[in-house]
């Protein structure tokens, strides 16, 4: 079990509560896109992905940031069973997220597994590139008050986050 | 999908195109005055989010960040840093005796320096958030990638 100091769960709720999801979410996502080419691969049908002007433009994309920061949220509330919030999220799936099973036609293959089997199987790698994207934007609009202490506190959590969702196999 | 008229037959992961090297130059350019300011942070950043880098610096009596030993040291690096801008077309030759240090001296697992590119992004960012989009962050990410690539040259 990863144990969190009070210090540390007052950085993480700190900045969550301020934070902006839709600038952030999207900002991430847009940078680790251009960052990283190759994780557009789980994006085909998002359109126009050509150069960094698209990407940056691309309205699929940012909702789709922002969506994934809100991922995040659960694990915010629940710091002390990351693993187990996403170990639950595979039952609330269909209710919250909303998921049109109709954008998925190629892969519906895929909704019969749970969707923590096909974050495992396939997202673990790109989230850590999203992660480190996420932590470049909340440097960005937190300047100095980013400090290494505020840092490694964020690192952490994210990297449980990362782990976690790495571990869901069923 | 991604625009790669750019692409060298080298291939693009590691070799620095034109179009990279001005972006890493124009950026450096901005950073002008505050590069010891750079190089304190990261390493601070550093120790304190990775401590087992700390490992490397057992004989320095304060490791903690901002300290005289992080500051003096940070001016070190980031002044290395800033000679690679300046060789940025023969990161290899340039940084052959820097190579040698690495590899023979000081013997830093070729992993941290990775580390420590993250750390200094985590900075630019920080300090240069209008500046450091998408498109320097890449181009930068990609030359620390060939800096470091150039520091493990001797190594093996």
């Amino acid at each position: 079990m990863v144990e969190w100091s009070e210090k540390e769960r007052s950085i993480i709720n700190n900045i969550f509560s301020n934070l902006d999801y839709e600038d952030v979410g999207a900002k991430a996502l847009i940078r680790c896109l251009i960052v990283y080419p190759w994780t557009q691969r789980y994006f085909a049908s998002f359109g126009n992905l050509y150069n960094a002007e698209a990407i940056s433009a691309n309205p699929k994309v940012a909702a789709h940031g922002v969506k994934v920061l809100h991922g995040l949220d659960r694990a915010v509330k629940n710091m002390d069973n990351i693993k187990a919030t996403y170990a639950e999220l595979s039952v609330l799936h269909s209710e919250k997220l909303h998921v049109d099973p109709d954008n998925f036609k190629v892969h519906k293959h895929l909704l019969l597994l749970s969707f923590n089997k096909m974050i495992s199987n396939a997202f673990s790698i790109p989230l850590q590139l999203l992660s480190d994207c996420l932590t470049i934007v909340i440097a960005g609009k937190l300047g100095s008050a980013f400090t290494p202490e505020v840092q490694a506190a964020f690192q952490k959590f994210v990297a449980v986050v990362v782990s976690a969702l790495g571990k869901q196999y069923h | 999908m991604v625009d790669n008229s750019e692409q060298t037959s080298t291939g693009k992961m590691t070799t620095l195109s034109a179009k990279d090297k001005n972006i890493v130059k124009d950026f450096w350019a901005k950073v002008a005055g505050r590069e010891e300011q750079i190089g304190c942070d990261a390493l601070s950043r550093m120790l304190t989010v990775y401590p087992q880098t700390k490992t490397y610096f057992s004989h320095w009596k304060d490791l903690s960040p901002g300290s005289d030993p992080v500051r003096k040291h940070g001016a070190t690096i980031i002044a290395a840093v800033a000679d690679a801008v300046s060789k940025m077309d023969d990161l290899t030759g340039g940084l052959l005796s820097l190579s040698e240090l690495h590899a023979f001296t000081l013997r830093v697992d070729p992993a941290n320096f990775k580390v420590l590119s993250h750390n200094v992004l985590v900075v630019l960012s920080t300090m240069f958030p209008d500046d450091f989009s998408p498109e320097v962050h890449v181009a930068m990410d990609k030359f620390l990638a060939a800096v470091a690539l150039a520091l493990s040259e001797k190594y093996r």
